[in-house]
Formats: C-alpha cells, sequence, structure tokens
C-alpha cells in the first residue's frame, strides 16, 4: 500500500513544530514526539499497516484544536485525526509526516435534552457511552456497530458506521442532528443542530462519511429514541445459503423490515459457537438471526408470518428466544464473530461490500470458488437484510506473501460486489484499503468531482490525505473547465 | 423565457455545452410546481425535464426503484401502490399551495428541494431515501453518485448535496431510491381542545413512548375547521393527531394504548385509514394554506422551541396563523398581507438562531428582495461557495435560486 511521499522539509523541521504545539496546547503530556509513546498510535483496526506518526497532539478544547489546525494550516504540515482508531479501513493510519490529532479527551456527554428527544456530545465519546447514558429512562441512541463498547460517535459520523439494527433504524446519517466541527483554516462551524434538515446545501450530510477528511467533528447532536417494549429475536437455520437468501428476500417482500436480519455461514456459526457456546444449530449451512421489537401483538403476528416463509423456503430449525438472556446469548455469537474467527487463525482480513441481496448466492458461489483459488479460508457473516456482506479472509501473516494473497482475494472480492450492482464498502469505509479500488466504481471524472468537494473545505490538502482517493489532484488542477461549442443545440427540439 | 422540453439526455449536455460557451444562465424545471420556491431566476433559456421519464428498474423484493427526472411523483406512487409500497418520507405536493394543479410534481423536483411530509419524523427525510443520482453538472460533464444498495459509504455522499440544492448544482436526469412497504394499517388519535402550551409537551410524551407514533401534529381551531374530514373540522375545537401504523393488530393495540396514555387530556376521537390518510395528506401538503397567496413560512427548529417561537412572531403580529408538524419541530406560519419583508425579519428574530425558516410561498417582488432561504453564517457561507465552484463554476445552473449572486462568489 502506497502512502504519499514524506515531504523531507517537514520532517526537517519537527523539533520546531513539536515546539510550536507545545505552545498551543496547555497541558504538557499533549504534545507526544517519543518515539515509544507514539506507537500507540501506529494503526487503526486495520493492523495489517502500520506507521508512526510524526507527533501526536491530544488536546483538550475546541479553542486548541482550531489553533493546531491554524498552525499546521500555516506550516504546511498534514493532519490524521484519530478517535477511538477501530476504523477497520486504516482511516485513521497516521502519516510519516503528519500530525496525528487524537480526540480521546473529548470523553464528556454535554447534555441529555429529553424535551427535544436528543443527546449532545464530545467526539470521543463511545457509541455505547450515549445509550448508557439514557438507558435508564428507557431511551438508547439506534446505530449500534459492534464496536460500540470502543468506538467514538465522532468516528462513527466520520465513517457513517452501522450496526445490526440499521435495517430498521438507519445509519448513523439518518439519527445524526448537527455537529459542530473545525475547518483546516481552524474556522470553528455548526452544521444543523437539534432541528431537522439542513437550510442551504446539505454540509451536515456530506461531512457524515467523510473519513476524516473534511473537518475535524468536535461536538456531534444525535436523536435518541424510546427503548422498544419487547424484543425478541429467532435463530432460522437452512441447508443451504441459497435457500437462506431467499427467506430474507420473501420476507421483506411481504412487507416486514425486521429490527435486525443476519446471517451466518457454516465456517462463521461454527468460529462463534465454539468461542461463546451461543447455542448455534451445527448442522446447517446458513443460520439467519432474525430480530423484532414493538408491542407483543406485533411481534406474534410476524412471527408466524416469518415461520411460515421459513418453512416454505426449506429451514430445518427455528428457535424463537424465550427469555431476555436467551435473545442476548444468541446475539453473542454474531457479535463476537470477529474475534472468534481471530481465535481460529493467526489473521483475518475483514471485507465489507454491500450487494443487491438477490445476488447473494452468485456472490457466495464466487466467493468459494476464488477462496479455492487463493488457498485462503473465508467465513461469511452478512447484514442480510441489507444486503452488507461482511466475509472475513483468514490468513497468516508470518507466511511471506500471504498477506498478499489476503490483499488480492479481498480485492477480487470488492470487484465482484461492484459487478453485480454494489458497492465497494457499506459501512467501514474506504481508508487506504480500498482507495486504489474506488476505480472499479467512479469514473475518472466522478471521482474528480468528488475532489472538487474536497476542495471546498480544504484547498491545500492537509486533513488526511493520501486516504480515499487513488490519485490526489491539485484543487486549482480540478478547477480547470473545458468549453466546447457555443451553437444553441436541437432547433428542432420544442421551445415555448 | 425560452423553455426546451428535453426528451433525452443528450439534449441536456449540448444545452449545458452551449451555455457554458456563452455563460448563459438556464431555468432547471421538473414540472415547475415549485418554480415559486426561492429566489426569482431570470434567464433566457430554461430546461424542461419533464418530459425525461420512466421507471428504468423497480425491484419491490430489493426494496428499490430508479426512474427518470421528470417521471411524475404521482406515477410513482401508484406503481408503488401496486405492490403494496410507498415513498415513506410521504412527498409532499405543494401544487395547490403554490397556485399550481395537484399531482404535477417530478421525482427530480421532490429530491432537489429534499421536500418531506408529516412522517418525517420518523421515516427520515426524502435526502434519506435517495441512494443514487446520474445527471450533468454545470460544467456540463456527465456524472453519477451513489448506487442502488441500501447501505454505501464508497466515497463522498455527494447525494446528500444534490438533495435540497434546488438544482442549483446539478441536473439530475435519473434518481434511484429506498423504497417500503406500505403499512397494513394506520390509525390516527385525536385529541380536541388541547391548547398550544400543552401541544409540543403532549406530541413529546407520546413520541418518547413505546407506541412508534409515525407523525404529530397540531392545529388551531381555524385551521382545524378549513379540513373537510368531519373529524377534524366538526368540533370546532384544535386537535392534537398522533398517527399509528402497522399490522392489523398492532395498529389496534397502540391506538387503544395511547387513547388511554391520553386519558384525561381532552376529548378522543380516532382517524381509520382512507380518512387518517387523507388528513396526513392535509397536513403535509399545508392544505389549510391553499388558495391564499400570503407570506407562507416553514420553520424548521428544535420541537421545545415551538411555542415560544409562535409567541414571539403572535406578539407582533397577532392575525399569522400556524400549525405544528413533526411533533413540533416544523412550524407554518402564515403571515398577514402588509408586511414589507412578508415577515421575514419578525420569523427569523423569533427562531433566534435554533433552526431555520424557508419562505415557500411568496410573491415575485418579495422573493427578490428578501433572502427566501436561511441566510448562513460567512464561514459557512465561503463553503457553500466553492461547492457551488466546484459544482457550476460558471454559474449556469439556476443563477441565484437559492442565494443572490454575490454570496456565492468562491473568493468572499
Ligand atoms: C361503528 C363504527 C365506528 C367508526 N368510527 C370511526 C372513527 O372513529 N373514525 C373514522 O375515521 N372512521 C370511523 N368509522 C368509519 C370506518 O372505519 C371507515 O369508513 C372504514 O371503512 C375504514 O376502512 P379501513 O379499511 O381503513 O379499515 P380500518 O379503519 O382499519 O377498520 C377495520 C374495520 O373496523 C371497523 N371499524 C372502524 N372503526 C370502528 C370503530 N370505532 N368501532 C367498531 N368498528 C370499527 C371498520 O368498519 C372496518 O370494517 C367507523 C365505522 C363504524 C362502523
Ligand atoms: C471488532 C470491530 C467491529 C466493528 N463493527 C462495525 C460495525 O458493526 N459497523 C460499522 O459501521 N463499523 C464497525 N467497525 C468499524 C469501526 O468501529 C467504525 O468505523 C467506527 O465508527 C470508527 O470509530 P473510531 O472512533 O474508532 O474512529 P477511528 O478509527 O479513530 O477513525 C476512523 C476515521 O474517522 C476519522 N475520524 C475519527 N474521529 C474524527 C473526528 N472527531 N473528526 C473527524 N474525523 C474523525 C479518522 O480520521 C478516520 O478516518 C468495527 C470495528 C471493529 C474493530
Amino acid at each position: 500500500m502506497l502512502m504519499p511521499k514524506p515531504n523531507a522539509d517537514v520532517l526537517a523541521k519537527r523539533d520546531a513544530l513539536v515546539e510550536g504545539l507545545r505552545r498551543i496546547i496547555s497541558d504538557p503530556e499533549g504534545v507526544i514526539d517519543d518515539k515509544d509513546d507514539l506507537r500507540a498510535f501506529e494503526c487503526d483496526g486495520l493492523s495489517a499497516y502500520r506507521q508512526l506518526p510524526m507527533i501526536a497532539v491530544l488536546p483538550s478544547t475546541v479553542r486548541e484544536i482550531s489553533d493546531i489546525l491554524k498552525y499546521c494550516q500555516a506550516e504546511g504540515v498534514n493532519v490524521v485525526p484519530r478517535g477511538a482508531g477501530t476504523s477497520l479501513s486504516g482511516g485513521a493510519l497516521p502519516l510519516a509526516d503528519g500530525v496525528l490529532l487524537g480526540l480521546g479527551k473529548f470523553n464528556k456527554i454535554l447534555e441529555i435534552d429529553y424535551d427535544n428527544r436528543c443527546i449532545v456530545a464530545q467526539p470521543g465519546v463511545t457509541n455505547l457511552a450515549i445509550t448508557d447514558a439514557v438507558k435508564a429512562d428507557g431511551f438508547y441512541y439506534a446505530p449500534d456497530p459492534s464496536s460500540q463498547i470502543a468506538c467514538s460517535i465522532g468516528g462513527n459520523v466520520a465513517e457513517n458506521s452501522g450496526g445490526v439494527h440499521c435495517l430498521k433504524y438507519g445509519l448513523t446519517t439518518h439519527n445524526l442532528l448537527g455537529i459542530e466541527m473545525v475547518t483546516m483554516d481552524g474556522e470553528i462551524v455548526r452544521l444543523g443542530g437539534k432541528h431537522l434538515d439542513a437550510e442551504g446545501y446539505d454540509l451536515l450530510g456530506v461531512m457524515t462519511g467523510s473519513e476524516g477528511l473534511l473537518g475535524v467533528i468536535t461536538e456531534v447532536t444525535v436523536r435518541i429514541l424510546r427503548s422498544p417494549e419487547h424484543i425478541s429475536a429467532q435463530l432460522i437455520g437452512f441447508p443451504s445459503s441459497e435457500q437462506a437468501g431467499d427467506c430474507v428476500g420473501k420476507i421483506i417482500g411481504a412487507g416486514i423490515i425486521p429490527a435486525g436480519m443476519e446471517m451466518m455461514d457454516r465456517y462463521a456459526i461454527h468460529a462463534a459457537e465454539e468461542f461463546c457456546h451461543a447455542g448455534y444449530p451445527l448442522d446447517v449451512e446458513a443460520l439467519l438471526i432474525i430480530e423484532l421489537d414493538g408491542p407483543e401483538v406485533e411481534i406474534a403476528h410476524y412471527q408466524t408470518q416469518i415461520d411460515a416463509i421459513a418453512k416454505d423456503c426449506g429451514a430445518t430449525v427455528s428457535r424463537i428466544s424465550e427469555t431476555e438472556e436467551e435473545r442476548m446469548t444468541f446475539w453473542a455469537g454474531r457479535k463476537a464473530a470477529f474475534p472468534a474467527v481471530g481465535r481460529i487463525s493467526p489473521d483475518y482480513m475483514c471485507m465489507d461490500g454491500t450487494i443487491p441481496r438477490n445476488q447473494l448466492p452468485k456472490v457466495l458461489k464466487r466467493m468459494n470458488e476464488l477462496s479455492k483459488q487463493y488457498g485462503l479460508r473465508v467465513a461469511n457473516v452478512f447484514h442480510a437484510g441489507d444486503g452488507n456482506l461482511h466475509p472475513l479472509i483468514l490468513f497468516d501473516a508470518n507466511n511471506p506473501g500471504e498477506l498478499e494473497k489476503c490483499e488480492a482475494f479481498g480485492a477480487d472480492i470488492l470487484k465482484l460486489c461492484v459487478e453485480v450492482g454494489g458497492v465497494l464498502t457499506g459501512e467501514h469505509g474506504v481508508g487506504i484499503e480500498k482507495r486504489d479500488l474506488m476505480g472499479e466504481m467512479f469514473s475518472e471524472e466522478d471521482l474528480k468531482q468528488q475532489q472538487r468537494l474536497k476542495c471546498a473545505f480544504d484547498p491545500d490538502g492537509r486533513l488526511n490525505p493520501g486516504k480515499v482517493f487513488p490519485v490526489l489532484h491539485r484543487c486549482a488542477e480540478l478547477g480547470k473547465m473545458h468549453v466546447h461549442n457555443g451553437e444553441l443545440p436541437f432547433p428542432d427540439i420544442p421551445r415555448f | 423565457m425560452q423553455i426546451s422540453k428535453i426528451t433525452e439526455e443528450q439534449q441536456i449536455a449540448d444545452m449545458l455545452d452551449w451555455a457554458l460557451a456563452g455563460k448563459h444562465g438556464l431555468t432547471i424545471q421538473g414540472a415547475g410546481s415549485k418554480a415559486g420556491i426561492g429566489r426569482p431566476v431570470t434567464t433566457e433559456q430554461g430546461l424542461d425535464l419533464s418530459g425525461l421519464t420512466g421507471v428504468e428498474m423497480y425491484e419491490p423484493a430489493e426494496l428499490v426503484m430508479k426512474a427518470k427526472a421528470g417521471t411524475r411523483v404521482s406515477e410513482i406512487q401508484s406503481l408503488l401502490r401496486q405492490s403494496e409500497q410507498r415513498l415513506a418520507f410521504d412527498p409532499p405536493d405543494y401544487g395547490p399551495l403554490l397556485g399550481g394543479a395537484a399531482e404535477a410534481g417530478t421525482l427530480g423536483g421532490v429530491f432537489s428541494c429534499n421536500l418531506s411530509g408529516a412522517a418525517r419524523i420518523k421515516a427520515g427525510s426524502a435526502r434519506d431515501h435517495l441512494l443514487g443520482v446520474q445527471g450533468f453538472t454545470g460544467r456540463a460533464q456527465a456524472f453519477q453518485t451513489g448506487s442502488r444498495v441500501m447501505k454505501n459509504v464508497t466515497g463522498y455522499d455527494l447525494c446528500k448535496l444534490v438533495a435540497g440544492s434546488y438544482g442549483t448544482l446539478a441536473i439530475a436526469t435519473s434518481l434511484t431510491f429506498k423504497v417500503l412497504p406500505r403499512p397494513e394499517k394506520t390509525r390516527t388519535v385525536l385529541l380536541y381542545d388541547v391548547p398550544l402550551e400543552k401541544a409540543q409537551p403532549l406530541m413529546n410524551r407520546g413520541l418518547s413512548s413505546v407506541h412508534d407514533i409515525a407523525a404529530a401534529a397540531w392545529l388551531p381551531a381555524d385551521i382545524a375547521a378549513t379540513c373537510d374530514i368531519e373529524y377534524i373540522r366538526g368540533p370546532g375545537k384544535s386537535v392534537l393527531a398522533l398517527k399509528i401504523e402497522g399490522p392489523g393488530p398492532s395498529a389496534e393495540f397502540r391506538c387503544t394504548a395511547i387513547r388511554e396514555m391520553f386519558e384525561g387530556e381532552g376529548a378522543q376521537e380516532e382517524l381509520h385509514g382512507h380518512n387518517s390518510e387523507s388528513f396526513w395528506r392535509f397536513v403535509s401538503n399545508a392544505s389549510a394554506f391553499e388558495g391564499s397567496e400570503r407570506p407562507l413560512w416553514k420553520l424548521s427548529l428544535p420541537p421545545a422551541n415551538a411555542v415560544t417561537v409562535i409567541a414571539a412572531i403572535r406578539d407582533k403580529a397577532v392575525e399569522a396563523d400556524y400549525f405544528l408538524d413533526w411533533g413540533g419541530g416544523l412550524v407554518w406560519v402564515q403571515m398577514p398581507d402588509g408586511l414589507a419583508d412578508g415577515g421575514e425579519g419578525l420569523v427569523r428574530g423569533a427562531l433566534d438562531g435554533a433552526g431555520h425558516a424557508t419562505l415557500i410561498r411568496g410573491s415575485e417582488a418579495l422573493r427578490g428582495k428578501i433572502a427566501p432561504f436561511q441566510p448562513q453564517p460567512t464561514a459557512i457561507q465561503k463553503i457553500n461557495a466553492r461547492i457551488k465552484d466546484g459544482f457550476d463554476p460558471e454559474n449556469i445552473l439556476n443563477p441565484g435560486r437559492m442565494y443572490a449572486g454575490e454570496e456565492m462568489k468562491a473568493s468572499v
């Protein structure tokens, strides 16, 4: 994975930059330049790629962030924002000549506002802490990435993270009301608030999922929902993935949108079962976990329908959770699928494509062929309701060449996703991982148009360069325009 | 203005080349049903996209549809209905409100203006349902963004920018969007005679309950009186309305539970299927204000501020008519005639920085004089101007519709 070449001039003035940053940050521990201490930041959740940052800073006020950005802008230094560092696409991977801006100290909930049904938090607050803050009063924050005990709400906004419940309750973007952010020139701006919809261009919408390339998020307002009255989960096992996929399509086709609908393949089922004894059936090829929430009458009504559909699709096992404990056990296996697979293989890489659901049989079949071709095993967990695949490729980085083989296999899977009408990433972001595959999905001109947006926020390209875009164009070059001819076309089309 | 009726994409590309070469502005319209929103656009040439029609893809089990921008929303809705599906954000029809025909609005129009109806609080906005866009930028470049799948974070989400940009950034030719199942049953619980002061807190109580309320509105008695549903008009009282959706047994259950919850808060009634649907159309379309030309404002604000904001406006303009939607997060205000600024100062002053106000209806003179869209702080306007510059450097697409030219100079 090639990163932009470090700037020798910047590296040469490292000591002066450390001094300059120390003048901005009040906490003497807030500027880190010691190699051993910098280790803590050398990678994010995509740990196959590591890079020490030139300097790390841990500001504690928005003013400090603004001053840091202004200073770095003036000094021509790149900045990489970092939340909790759980990104699976290398979005928070440091740059050798860059300042890593850690938001860990921004860990306070600022306001719980039940009158407007929202919560205001600093960006470093964990996803789960948002729900925990309102749980006792019967509320929760809907998007629930599996990393929710660790990942930060600011990182969630930057990645537009999802979770197992986004089929019914949406992604981060659907639950976000407002942010405060700092642009690279140090300007502090507020987008949205406690009201709905943007006025003017939807900057809040484009900040969501911007992967730290447009601005540093310093405050987040999200809506909270009342926790459902009842929740029930159901395990349904099938002799083949095709049948499971068919069942998912028929449930949705019948007008049912479950709170969550997850699928695991045989390999993932076995790994999860061994890891946490969730009671999964081991004699099936595919397992669905379907969660319903709402009043008991509604759950019962849908469960009757789902049972009939499942039977029709050839289900061999079906179990409904009897207690809350049992429901949690059903989920424990799914939520621990990554670490479970991690236990049976020295290394694994988690992919994240989305496909039109009806393409699932084709994609699984092709993936099995690729697995044989590369000689690497793959386990599949799948947000089945919305077509988001998480193939986990197992490999051993200690075997020379195996990481590269895994990367090539992963790239083939993602290309396959695009080929069948899907996308490279459903929720983990492009980062560095899928950067070089962007051309599979977008034309050169489409990528340029996206970069023009980057230019509107960060004309010097100082924020998180080397991520998302395979080719970095200068803004001046992107601004140029070619004019063709001047004739009024189509004199023959009707005018009024 | 000369208006060319577009029937295929290539004609747009050629028109854009022509416009760029001679720096001609282009007025972009679907059916023109919302031409009365925003600053008046005066160009010599217009593009009418209402001939660019047709559903290109519809896969009910995948919850997705793709159609050309000029396709009528009403046509899409009746097609969806055949598969028991719908556009969950309740696209409003402002045609009659703005003095035009009903059911004329196009898909391109509804997404470009990011217009959502009463269901917005639960189902999300138009932009939330927009998955992909194909079209042309003001650089005369074909472009596409997004996809056809529900979950996609590949690159910047330019769909968000196209939605709500009122045709000032790009001309959309095809839109791909999420569709959802129609609920089996719809019910609406009505509470009569709840005073304004208690309206938002009561709606909040409902929306904070486990009953999954899909829409919440409050109409003062004089607004309720303009509705042709007997349950709304008949009693001559204010009406607080809470919508429930779901399969039969669950709608029934929730309806009863909500009625019990609000026992003692005033007389109750309920609206069933057909009545319920036409009531929420009345709310979403702001039909109460049809047939007038008075300035009409749409305020999006923190719901808990609704009462004080209305009080502040009515303190200075007691004849202002209003009602609440989105649980108080949306306030419609119809100003009396005779205010030089159409009430702009009053409405924006009352918001006091929290939320925004858009002039949905106003005379051309008024729209040319005041800011129909909420003015933005300088730092944001600077970013907006650069975005506009990135999409439409010569300012040929709906020039000046959202903001005056000077505000949109990238060099600001
Ligand atoms: C006794 C009675 C009371 C009615 N009350 C209302 C009312 O309060 N608000 C309103 O908008 N319309 C009311 N209606 C009108 C009736 O619900 C509509 O005309 C009906 O046709 C709506 O059809 P739907 O498909 O939406 O069914 P739904 O509204 O889902 O109703 C399903 C069935 O229940 C019956 N029903 C509806 N409401 C009641 C009720 N309150 N008590 C007993 N049975 C009922 C309907 O006739 C229908 O057969 C009432 C009708 C009856 C017979
Ligand atoms: C075991 C595991 C399970 C996971 N499960 C899911 C899942 O179910 N769904 C899902 O969507 N993701 C999942 N993820 C991915 C990851 O947790 C999310 O992407 C998360 O949102 C990242 O948050 P973070 O705070 O760790 O951000 P980081 O990793 O620190 O940063 C991610 C990106 O956001 C930027 N960024 C972070 N904070 C800010 C800020 N305040 N301002 C501007 N930019 C910022 C960074 O520059 C970087 O580009 C999982 C990860 C792991 C390790």
